[in-house]
């Protein structure tokens, strides 16, 4: 796979150039640690508030301070938000990246440097904009130190003249991150003034680049998943949180202690109606969280690969003496430790089937905030219907990077706590079998302890239906066949898929999780550019719905489109279509630690279609796609 | 030295029932598949007593463990109160996890000393440091008895396996290390002697904070030879204990009458009171590091002391620190856990 292919489009030089609107990438370079994210979120917000449809995409090494990391914001008016290769307005802090960053870009697009840099003579088919950022710094304040943290903030004042980005609505995004530091918004915003004003002093315009005003955002916000699915945690009525540090689920745990603080502590008594337990490892996460559901709390705990391989026994236990438990994996990139900083969807397997024996989990693949927050409330009612472990598999680039998200709606259902005991249930079984299947469906009973109803031992060792210990061959079978009903029956409870059949269509497309916007985007590429139309289902949740096969029936290929090297959904699909259909599918697969993008799906799409040879376009890599050198 | 003597003013008047109204039999178990002769046998025996003495109510006690002949046995008392058997050595994490669901619960756990100091040490040292409210007692036969013999991390140095095999690395104190992570009740007893290991379960259940009890526990079939320092033999005769206990629970109102400096007094989080009779009379058991070396000097002379060891009554559990309200956690209703829409309206005009 050419997974670190950019494209360098024909495009005319600046000067001829008809102006862009609303379509195309800001990048930012700099290094970790120098405070950059404030001017790029502030960016990217004032953008957001100007009604431009925007997203935001952080690669950041796995490193606290002095590593290079790039920042890309991208602006489009059609609303696609998956990342885009090409580069159209670099900013270029980081001197050690700065000439390979610039040998990257595609002709045509514009430079802001700092000027000592002196990239200018690397090109000439490109628009340099010098600007001495110390020179400049020395107006914005006496202050030695408080000067260092708004040195970014230039870049915003330039672009805000280059661009046309609104200085009032950087304010305002300014005032949204320190609301209640006045003195720190106002300097930040002497800082834009000077960077402005520099600008218009200064840079001649001779890039085709603008930002102009839409109304593309009304009822928007902008959040990141990891923030959407605490808040989806919070409202599931989680009581027992449990975790162990990782990068990229930490800010998940973070965020939801922030709320649950706040809006979770009785008024009268200020106390809390949660508790939290940073825990040891990832083993004593999980152990915690399924104590916590088999004592009857709303038991989650939030990690990722490295941990997920942690959690293998106790995921089987639970499966296995049927405790409910939700597990976030906020993937990264593996095998082992991997790349921690870039995003993947690796871990389909591995979660599927996580521990030894006959184990089976379901997963949640949320590809929005929106689903973040919606799929965090289902994790909890699906734990508990089914008493079992369920996996919410989010990314990186879901859960850490900044997305525009429709506000979420106040839940409608109340919490589904599933088939607990109490009085009235018991008197309706009769006698209690931890593990009888009284109502064919494949779910027992439980009972909780310190309730009154009947006590039983919790066990992951062989046991009947009566929860007694037992190495009969019969109790087993007749146990874990049971079991094997109970996913059956989850099925039809898992989130449905989106489809969207086009009735001409050969070509159907299935994608789940973060790749869902770059096959929007590549659809409509399949159209524009090959006149291809394809049907698309976008999965939501294993195991699958009974959908699924007529969907792979319907057309001549399906491809199966996955941040993986190893066709991890489609493996798992071709584990139950028929031999005929399994034979359909085709694979593409994106696994270069950035998120995917639409280019990459159409040109693999076309290619395997017989529209081409070889892809459209030349190939090269940009320094943040090749990553951060040395070990 | 002066024995404490007993008035009893109102003990109650049927022996056969305890406070809750209970008979012994109400806290027996099933029927022990463990080998006979197996000390684990006799510590679920004085898990029994204790617990019947004490009065609690089954159904407010859970029962956890980890891997092992000894993680198997809390099948074996109690069998109307609810059980986990977790993974070999993560068993308290599960029971961290199950306090914080309800902490009304009380926890009696049992593990092994290779679920404890091998596997599970790692939960062990965290467990000792938060001080979660449970008893937590380690079977400890110096072997791994469920895989037929190995040695464990608690076989001394020179102590040989039945087929002759010596082992060379020195154990892990148990009681040592949970004293130096903090632990705040820390025992150490012999499943052979009734009356010490009755009345250190009963102060245990009193203890409102982590209870450690390593009780020497000889597994008859693997490692109860001569040249093992963990026989029925080597550990009855090395039994070196820190004094005579007796325990008063709180709910009896026993006035007991003793000769300052020979007994010391130390009064339960519950009220309950413990009564050392002292042999060595310098030994405070509130005296962390008094503790720790009367224990490594008994074990250079190849003894145990056995006893309690150290009791810091009064200190904050894991639970409290945590501020959480009154009701168990696991029986919030949904009005109590999920905030109103006006909460979702604040954070979406936040984000917008
Ligand atoms: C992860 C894992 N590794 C190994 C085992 C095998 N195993 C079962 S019990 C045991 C040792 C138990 O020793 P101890 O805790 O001292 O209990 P005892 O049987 O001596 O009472 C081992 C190694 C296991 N169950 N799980
Ligand atoms: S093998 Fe040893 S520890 Fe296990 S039951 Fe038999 S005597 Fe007890
Ligand atoms: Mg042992």
């Amino acid at each position: 796979m050419a997974a670190y292919d950019v494209a360098v489009e024909e495009r005319p030089t600046a000067s001829s150039a008809a102006p862009v609107i609303n379509d195309f990438s800001i990048q930012v370079a700099t290094v970790n640690g120098s405070g950059s994210q404030t001017a790029n979120l502030v960016l990217l917000r004032a953008i957001f508030q100007m009604g431009v449809p925007v997203s935001g995409k952080n690669l950041f090494p796995s490193n606290i301070a002095g590593l290079p990391t790039w920042f890309t914001i991208r602006a489009n008016k059609k609303g696609y938000v998956a990342r885009k290769k090409e580069i159209d307005v670099l900013v270029a802090m980081n001197p050690e990246t700065a000439r390979e960053d610039v040998l990257g870009l595609p002709a045509g697009a514009a430079v802001v440097y700092d000027a000592p840099l002196d990239l200018d003579s690397l090109r000439d088919d490109l628009v340099f904009y010098p600007v001495p950022f110390d020179a400049l710094l020395a107006k914005v304040s006496r202050d030695v130190k408080l000067r260092r943290r708004v040195r970014n903030m230039l870049y915003d004042g330039v672009l805000s003249r280059l661009l046309g980005v609104d200085l009032d609505e950087m304010e305002a995004a300014l005032r949204k991150q320190f609301g209640g530091k006045p003195k720190v918004v106002a300097i930040n915003r002497e800082a834009l003034d000077v960077g402005c004003a520099y600008a218009e002093e200064h840079l001649d315009k001779r890039d085709p680049f603008f930002i102009e005003p839409m109304d593309a955002n009304r009822g928007r916000i902008l959040v990141e998943g990891n923030a959407a699915a605490a808040i989806g945690c919070m409202m599931a009525g989680v009581t027992v949180v449990t975790w162990y540090p990782i990068t990229p689920s930490s800010s998940l745990c973070e965020t939801l202690i922030d709320y649950l603080r706040k809006y979770r502590v009785d008024e009268e008594t200020g106390k809390a109606t949660f508790a939290v337990v940073q825990a040891e490892d990832e083993i004593a996460a999980l152990g915690m969280a399924l104590g916590g559901a088999w004592a009857g709390a709303r038991s989650m705990t939030a990690t990722s690969g490295p941990g997920v391989s942690l959690m293998g026994e106790f995921a089987g236990l639970g499966y296995y003496a049927e405790v409910p438990a939700v597990i976030f994996d906020i993937q990264r990139v593996g095998p082992s430790t991997g790349l921690p900083t870039r995003t993947a969807q690796g871990d389909v397997l591995s979660t599927a089937f996580l521990s030894h024996g006959d184990t089976r989990h379901p997963l949640l693949f949320p590809s929005s905030p929106e689903e973040c927050y919606s799929m965090a409330m289902d994790a909890f009612d699906l734990a508990e219907r089914f008493q079992t472990p369920v996996f919410v598999l989010s990314d990186l680039d879901l859960g850490m990077n900044t997305w525009m998200s429709a506000k979420f709606g106040y839940p409608s259902k109340p919490l589904d706590r599933g088939k607990v005991l109490d009085a009235e249930a018991l008197e309706k079984i009769g006698r209690f079998g931890r593990y009888r299947d009284v109502d064919g469906d494949g779910i027992p009973w439980r009972s909780v302890p310190g309730t009154p109803a009947p006590a039983y031992f919790c066990r992951g060792s062989g046991h009947n239906e009566w929860g007694q210990y037992s190495e009969r061959s019969d109790d087993y079978e007749k146990n874990v066949d049971r079991l094997a009903r109970k996913f059956e029956t989850a099925r039809d409870w898992m989130p449905a898929p989106e489809v969207e059949i086009d009735r001409r269509a050969t070509v159907g497309i299935i994608a789940y999780g973060t790749s869902h916007w770059a096959v929007v985007e590549g659809r409509d590429q399949l159209l524009e550019e090959a006149d291809l139309q394809t049907s698309y289902y976008r999965l939501r949740a294993y195991p699958f719905r009974s959908g699924l096969a007529s969907f792979v029936e319907r057309h001549e290929h399906v491809y199966v489109v996955e941040q993986n090297r190893d066709a991890q959904l489609a493996s798992l699909m071709r584990l139950e279509l028929k031999a005929e259909l399994a034979g359909r599918l085709r694979s593409v697969l994106h696994y270069a630690g950035v998120p995917i993008d639409a280019r990459t799906i159409t040109d693999d799409i076309l290619i395997q279609e017989g529209y081409r040879a070889e892809r459209s376009v030349a190939h090269g890599r940009m320094p943040h796609e090749a990553g951060v050198g040395g070990e | 030295m002066t024995s404490p003597a007993r008035t009893t003013a109102n003990s109650p008047a049927n022996k056969k029932t305890n406070r809750a109204g209970l008979e012994l039999p109400a806290y027996r178990g099933g029927k022990t598949t463990l080998c006979a002769g197996c000390g684990h046998n006799a510590i679920s025996e004085r898990i029994i007593d204790a617990c019947f003495a004490m009065g609690i109510e089954p159904d407010r006690v859970i029962k956890l463990s980890g891997i092992g002949c000894s993680s198997k046995s809390p099948a074996y008392f109690l069998g109307s109160s609810h059980g986990f058997n977790a993974v070999h050595g993560r068993m308290p994490s599960v029971g961290t996890g199950a306090l914080l669901a309800n902490h009304e619960l009380v926890a009696i756990g049992v593990s092994g000393d290779g679920d404890t100091g091998a596997i599970g040490i790692g939960q062990f040292v965290h467990l000792m440091r938060r001080n979660l409210p449970i008893v937590y007692v380690i079977e400890d036969n110096g072997c791994y008895g469920l895989t037929k013999g190995q040695f464990s991390p608690t076989a001394d140095v020179g102590s040989t396996l039945k087929t002759g095999v010596v082992n060379d690395l020195p154990p892990i104190d148990t009681c040592a290390l949970a004293i130096q992570l903090g632990a705040t009740f820390v025992a150490r007893s012999f499943s052979g002697d009734k009356k010490q290991l009755t009345a250190v379960l009963k102060a245990a259940l009193a203890h409102r904070g982590t209870a450690m009890i390593d009780v020497l526990s000889p597994c008859v079939t693997f490692n109860d030879h001569e040249g093992s320092t963990k026989s029925y033999a080597y550990v009855k005769s090395h039994d070196d204990p820190l004094g005579e206990l007796d325990f008063v629970p709180f709910f009896e109102d026993i006035s007991v009458d003793y000769e300052p400096g020979a007994v010391q007094e130390v009064t339960m989080h519950d009220g309950s009171r413990l009564y050392l009779r002292k042999l060595d009379e310098a030994y405070d058991p509130t005296d962390r590091m008094h503790a720790l070396r009367v224990l490594h000097e008994t074990h250079d002379r190849g003894e145990f002391a056995t006893g309690l060891i150290y009791v810091e009554p009064a200190a904050a559990d894991f639970l409290t620190t945590l501020n959480l309200v009154d009701e168990p956690l696991a029986s919030l209703p949904e009005s109590r856990v999920r905030p109103p829409k006006a909460v979702l309206d604040e954070i979406m005009a936040g984000l917008g």
